[in-house]
């Protein structure tokens, strides 16, 4: 472990930033901007998890070998959604 | 000198004898015999269950059993065979013993959370279990969409709760090893002097690690969708059966390589050993592995070519699933060169390795023909895939296992097996697989679908020479089970390195003292230095 740690302050700010983002996602799916609703939707997700990930779970302050896992994971997610759509997509246009 | 006091010193085995010291062991080696046992049960079970498989398919109408448990017998069998046996068989037990001994570490980095994996395992056996017990379940092991959310009448949810459950275990496995890989090594062991078997259980953990999470979760949503009725599967209610292939896939395709790269491993310390060779091309051995895991999780698409998934993602995933075959061909290559000008023994576990070597390759090349879009339209969900992954799976990975369990038996009990019984039970186990799973290829090629209890009569005699050869493969497995209990008690003292090998799991006596080193060895050389100056005069 390094010994850094994190101000109760900033978990604070942090726990307040991802309740404004939830707000956020909520209000928006009230309003209807076409396929920019998903586009939207996914990027706040996005935030919220790269914020809980560098904060709560202290990636921020860890090791490099840390990081390369996390990324690994991410990456991982991507192959996923990536192979899938690449089915969905494209399914029905002959 | 090596035989020296082995029989009396403390070690692993002699240091507690109670229950409880088995029972709440931290010791990688215990917990590795633990998971020894509980994995042969689980083989048994899953060996009972295809036996009855082969009876049924002596005849060609079916006059074992019905319809409904003939789907019952291949899905346990699955089941079974597949998450309770062969994904921990080789990491969870001769892994746990050996990742701490190869790497110079007195244990895995994290003991209690390797116990803890063994507990999930067993709570995971026992849902799986009272599955069957309580009438069985009838979605073959593949769980697809919607019979599984909806419309199956068995035991779906408590089945993948199990499942669910034991993929944690697996987890926890593969976390402990990454960690122990990383930061306990002994001083001057350096990533390109660790052994090969190391480098594989590395790749396997980032798999299990990386890959298992999904089909928690995807079983999740389906025993969800089928208490709930919320639709995520069923397209009568909204859902998408395909996207369960995608998840379910994503795992399990690179789940094979779960199985089979560990006892890649086990083949390159083996074919080393029993020639006195350095690895030809180690370090692309080791990127080989790696290769491996990244690849492995992109051509998971290549199971559902005909189950509705666009062709243009189809051809995506025929292609890439080409690749994987590069570094699995690069790893046939290396063994065959190493054996170049070595001084080879056929010993027991060098004949497994061997079995290895041609098996996983007929069931390599066999995957690519299924790779091809075209001529799996074809053989799709014939017997044909059963020949392909049975020769991976059982020709490949549980000789690789068996390679291993004789290689290295010797370490974990003291013990030797007797040699002459041994290789004729290899051969036994040789003759066995091959007559069993040959025929299926034949009859996959002329069409025999796979998951059917009756068959048309001209598929008889290829059926029949197939439950022949499984009740002599099954006796290949039967004779070592009991000479390997004899060996407990009447074998011959086996000393600490018996077979003349290289790596840092020979240098302790055996069985290991309980922390493995009494010092903490020094690496000054790298893997598999046999000694070579012989072969110059040559
Ligand atoms: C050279 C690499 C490989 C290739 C290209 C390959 C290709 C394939 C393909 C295309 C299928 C689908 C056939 C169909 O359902 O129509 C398949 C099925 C299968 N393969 Fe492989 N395979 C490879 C290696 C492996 C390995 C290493 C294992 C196991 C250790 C394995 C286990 C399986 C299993 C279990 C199935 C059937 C799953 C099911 O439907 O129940 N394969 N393989
Ligand atoms: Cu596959």
């Amino acid at each position: 472990m390094t010994g850094h740690t994190i101000s109760r302050n900033r978990y604070f700010l942090i726990f307040a930033a991802l309740i404004v983002l939830l707000v956020l996602t909520i209000s928006m799916a009230y309003v209807d901007l076409g396929p920019f609703n998903i586009i939207i939707a996914l990027t706040i997700a996005i935030i919220k998890a790269v914020l809980v990930i560098l904060y709560f779970m202290h990636v921020r302050y860890s090791s490099r070998v840390t990081w390369v896992f996390v990324s690994a994971g991410f990456f991982w997610l991507l192959i996923m959604f990536t192979l899938t759509m690449s089915d969905i997509v494209t399914r029905f246009s002959f | 000198m090596s035989t020296s006091g082995s029989e009396n010193h403390t070690n692993y085995l002699n240091d507690g004898y109670g229950v409880k010291s088995w029972l709440l062991t931290t010791d990688h080696k215990r917990i590795a015999i633990l998971y020894m046992i509980s994995i042969t049960l689980f083989f048994m079970i899953g060996g009972f269950f295809a036996l009855v498989i082969r009876l049924t398919l002596l005849s060609p109408n079916g006059t074992l059993v019905s319809a409904d448990t003939y789907n019952k017998m291949f899905t346990m069998h699955g089941v079974t065979m597949i998450f309770f046996f062969l994904i921990p068989s080789i990491p969870a037990v001769l892994g746990n013993f050996l990742v701490p001994m190869m790497i110079g570490a007195r244990d895995l980095a994290f003991p209690k959370l390797n116990l803890l994996s063994w507990y999930i395992y067993v709570l995971g056996g026992i849902f799986t279990l009272s599955a069957m017990v309580l009438g069985g379940v009838d979605t073959g092991w593949t769980f697809y969409t919607p019979l599984s959310s909806g419309y199956s009448h068995t035991n779906v949810v408590p089945t993948v709760i199990g499942v669910f459950i034991v993929g944690f275990s697996s987890i926890l496995t593969g976390l402990n090893f990454i960690v122990t890989i990383h930061k306990m090594r002994a001083p001057g062991l350096t990533w390109f002097r660790l052994p090969l078997f190391i480098w594989a259980h590395y790749a396997t953990s980032v798999i299990q690690v990386l890959g298992t999470p999904v089909i928690a979760v995807t079983l999740a949503l389906v025993g969800f969708e089928r208490i709930t009725g919320v639709g995520i599967f069923d397209p009568n209610i909204g859902g998408d059966p395909i996207l369960f292939q995608h998840l379910f896939w994503f795992y399990s395709h690179p789940a094979v390589y779960i199985m089979v790269l560990p006892s890649m491993g086990i083949v390159s310390e083996v074919v080393t050993c029993f020639s006195q060779r350095k690895l030809f091309g180690y370090r692309q051995m080791a990127f080989a592995s790696m290769a491996i895991a990244v690849f492995g999780f992109l051509v998971w698409g290549h199971h559902m070519f005909v189950s509705g998934q666009s062709v243009y993602a189809g051809m995506a995933f025929s292609a890439l699933s080409f690749l994987v075959a590069i570094p699995s061909a690069v790893k046939v290559f290396n063994w065959t060169a190493t054996l170049y000008k070595g001084t080879i023994r056929f010993n027991t576990p060098m004949l497994y390795a061997f079995g290895f070597i041609g098996l996983f390759t007929i069931g390599g090349l066999t995957g690519i023909v299924l790779a091809t879009l075209p001529v799996d339209v074809h053989v799709h969900d014939t017997y044909f895939v059963i020949a392909h992954f049975h020769y991976i799976m059982v020709g490949g990975a549980v000789m690789g296992y068996m390679a291993g369990l004789h290689f290295w038996w010797p370490k974990i009990t003291g013990k030797l097996y007797p040699e002459g019984l041994a290789k004729f039970s290899a051969l036994t186990l040789f003759v066995g697989f091959n007559l069993t799973f040959f025929p299926q290829f034949i009859l996959g090629y002329l069409g025999m679908p796979r998951r059917y209890h009756i068959y048309p009569p001209e598929f008889q005699v290829l059926n029949v020479l197939s439950t022949a050869g499984a009740s002599i493969l099954g006796l290949g497995y039967i004779i070592p089970f009991f000479y390997f209990m004899w060996s407990l008690r009447k074998g011959k003292v086996a000393g600490n390195n018996p077979w003349n090998a290289k790596g840092l799991e020979w240098l302790t006596p055996s069985p290991p003292p309980t922390f493995n080193f009494d010092k903490t060895p020094v690496v000054t050389e790298e893997a598999y230095a046999y000694p070579e100056e012989d072969l110059a005069g040559g």
